[in-house]
């Protein structure tokens, strides 16, 4: 496993959330439900034993057309990709949330939880069983996948624009950052991780918050059913 | 002096000027801020020539329009003259392609730091299953 923070903040921001020291403030208690998260199991948890990079510039993201996070990509040991990206055990169960109160209802707990489990089972199923599982996909159905999502906009120059907002931001101004942020996000409008870092980084009360406000579910009212996560196409077999 | 961030490198350079809009470097400064430079047979990093066209000024006495040049050659461009920061970018097969359309299914490299500021490649892990995932704060 690689993880990969596509993360303008850098470590700053991205730091207390590879090792939450108290998942319960860091997290609302909307996400925990989802994630399935427990006191007991986090206890008993360590700290990650895998790689944990940092991305400022979402090189990754762009790298491999992904556009929102978190985001999979399953490569195998000939560093041939046998899943392309795609969401990674998330669906779109956590739109039901009630905003008045922040609570998830439990049909939607449920989903997000047996949406999960079955990404998980399938990750493991690939790592036990390599290309004999049904999980990892031969090169002409990645390719077919990969084409299959319709795009729109102008990837490459929201591409530039990101890169010189990040720069900016790191040298202090975020300010003349915002504004290539916000320019990145409008020439590739299907790019969710453009749209809710600029949206993160706009206000400094919010650097290194998870972007839930009004701005983020109008988005998502706008852009309707499997915009943000769209479905994973899963053996029923895993 | 301006700054030039372009696929692994941020360099600062001398001299650069705007005239409509583009972007001007003197040309001996080529090679450390995009890594091309003038030669007889065209701009030039190492093996790869991109010959000139005909009746094309890339450059004069004064230096080399580097934007003109990256629109010749497909790099996008991204310029805040006022602050002098400019990024260039190359686009990507996948991400670049509006047609959606990819070739290959080889895995594009990449390095980038841990917390620690130690530096992994995903070349580094050849020979073992990679799970890549992305996540962010936000």
């Amino acid at each position: 496993m690689l993880a990969v923070a596509q993360d303008a903040g850098g470590a700053e921001t991205t730091r207390p959330w590879i090792r939450p020291t108290n998942m319960e403030e860091q997290y609302p208690p909307a996400i925990l439900d989802l994630m399935g998260w427990s006191a007991d199991a986090w206890r008993g948890a360590g700290p990650p034993q895998y790689p944990c990079l940092i991305d400022q510039r979402h090189e990754v993201s762009r790298l491999y057309g992904m556009v929102n996070v978190p985001t999979a990509v399953w490569i195998d040991e000939e560093g041939r990709i046998v899943r392309p990206p795609e969401p990674a055990g998330v669906n779109e169960a956590f739109k039901a949330v009630d905003l008045a109160t922040f609570s998830m209802p439990a049909d939607a707990v449920e989903s997000g939880s047996r949406h999960r489990n079955r990404y998980f089972a399938a990750v493991g199923d690939w790592a036990r069983h390599g290309p004999d599982s049904p999980a990892a996909l031969p090169a002409d159905e990645v390719l077919r996948r990969m084409g299959r999502r319709a795009r729109w906009g102008d990837p490459a120059r929201a591409a530039a624009e990101f890169r010189l907002a990040e720069a900016l931001y790191r040298r202090k101004d975020p300010d003349a950052a915002q504004v290539h942020f916000t320019e990145a996000a409008r020439l590739w409008p299907e790019n969710w991780a453009y749209q809710r870092q600029s949206r993160q980084l706009a206000d400094p009360a919010t650097v290194g918050e998870l972007d839930a406000g009004p701005g983020f579910w109008r988005s998502l009212e706008q852009r309707g059913p499997g915009a943000f996560y769209p479905p994973v196409d899963l053996p029923e077999t895993v | 002096m301006i700054v030039i961030t372009y696929e692994d490198i941020e360099v600062e350079v001398d001299g650069e000027r705007w005239r409509d809009g583009d972007l001007w470097l003197p040309i001996e400064g080529l090679p450390s801020a995009i890594g091309w430079d003038v030669r007889p047979e065209g701009v030039c990093a190492g093996d790869i020539c991109v010959p000139v066209p005909p009746g094309t000024s890339w450059w004069d006495d004064d230096g080399f329009n580097v934007s003109a040049f990256a629109r010749h050659v497909g790099l996008a461009e991204a310029a805040d003259a006022e602050r002098g920061v400019v990024a260039y970018v190359v686009p990507s097969e996948r991400a670049a392609d509006a047609a959606g359309r990819s070739a290959s299914v080889e895995a594009p490299d990449f390095t980038l730091p841990d917390l620690d500021g130690n530096l992994h490649s995903l070349s580094d892990y050849r020979g073992e299953k990679v799970v890549l995932l992305t996540w962010a704060s936000f």
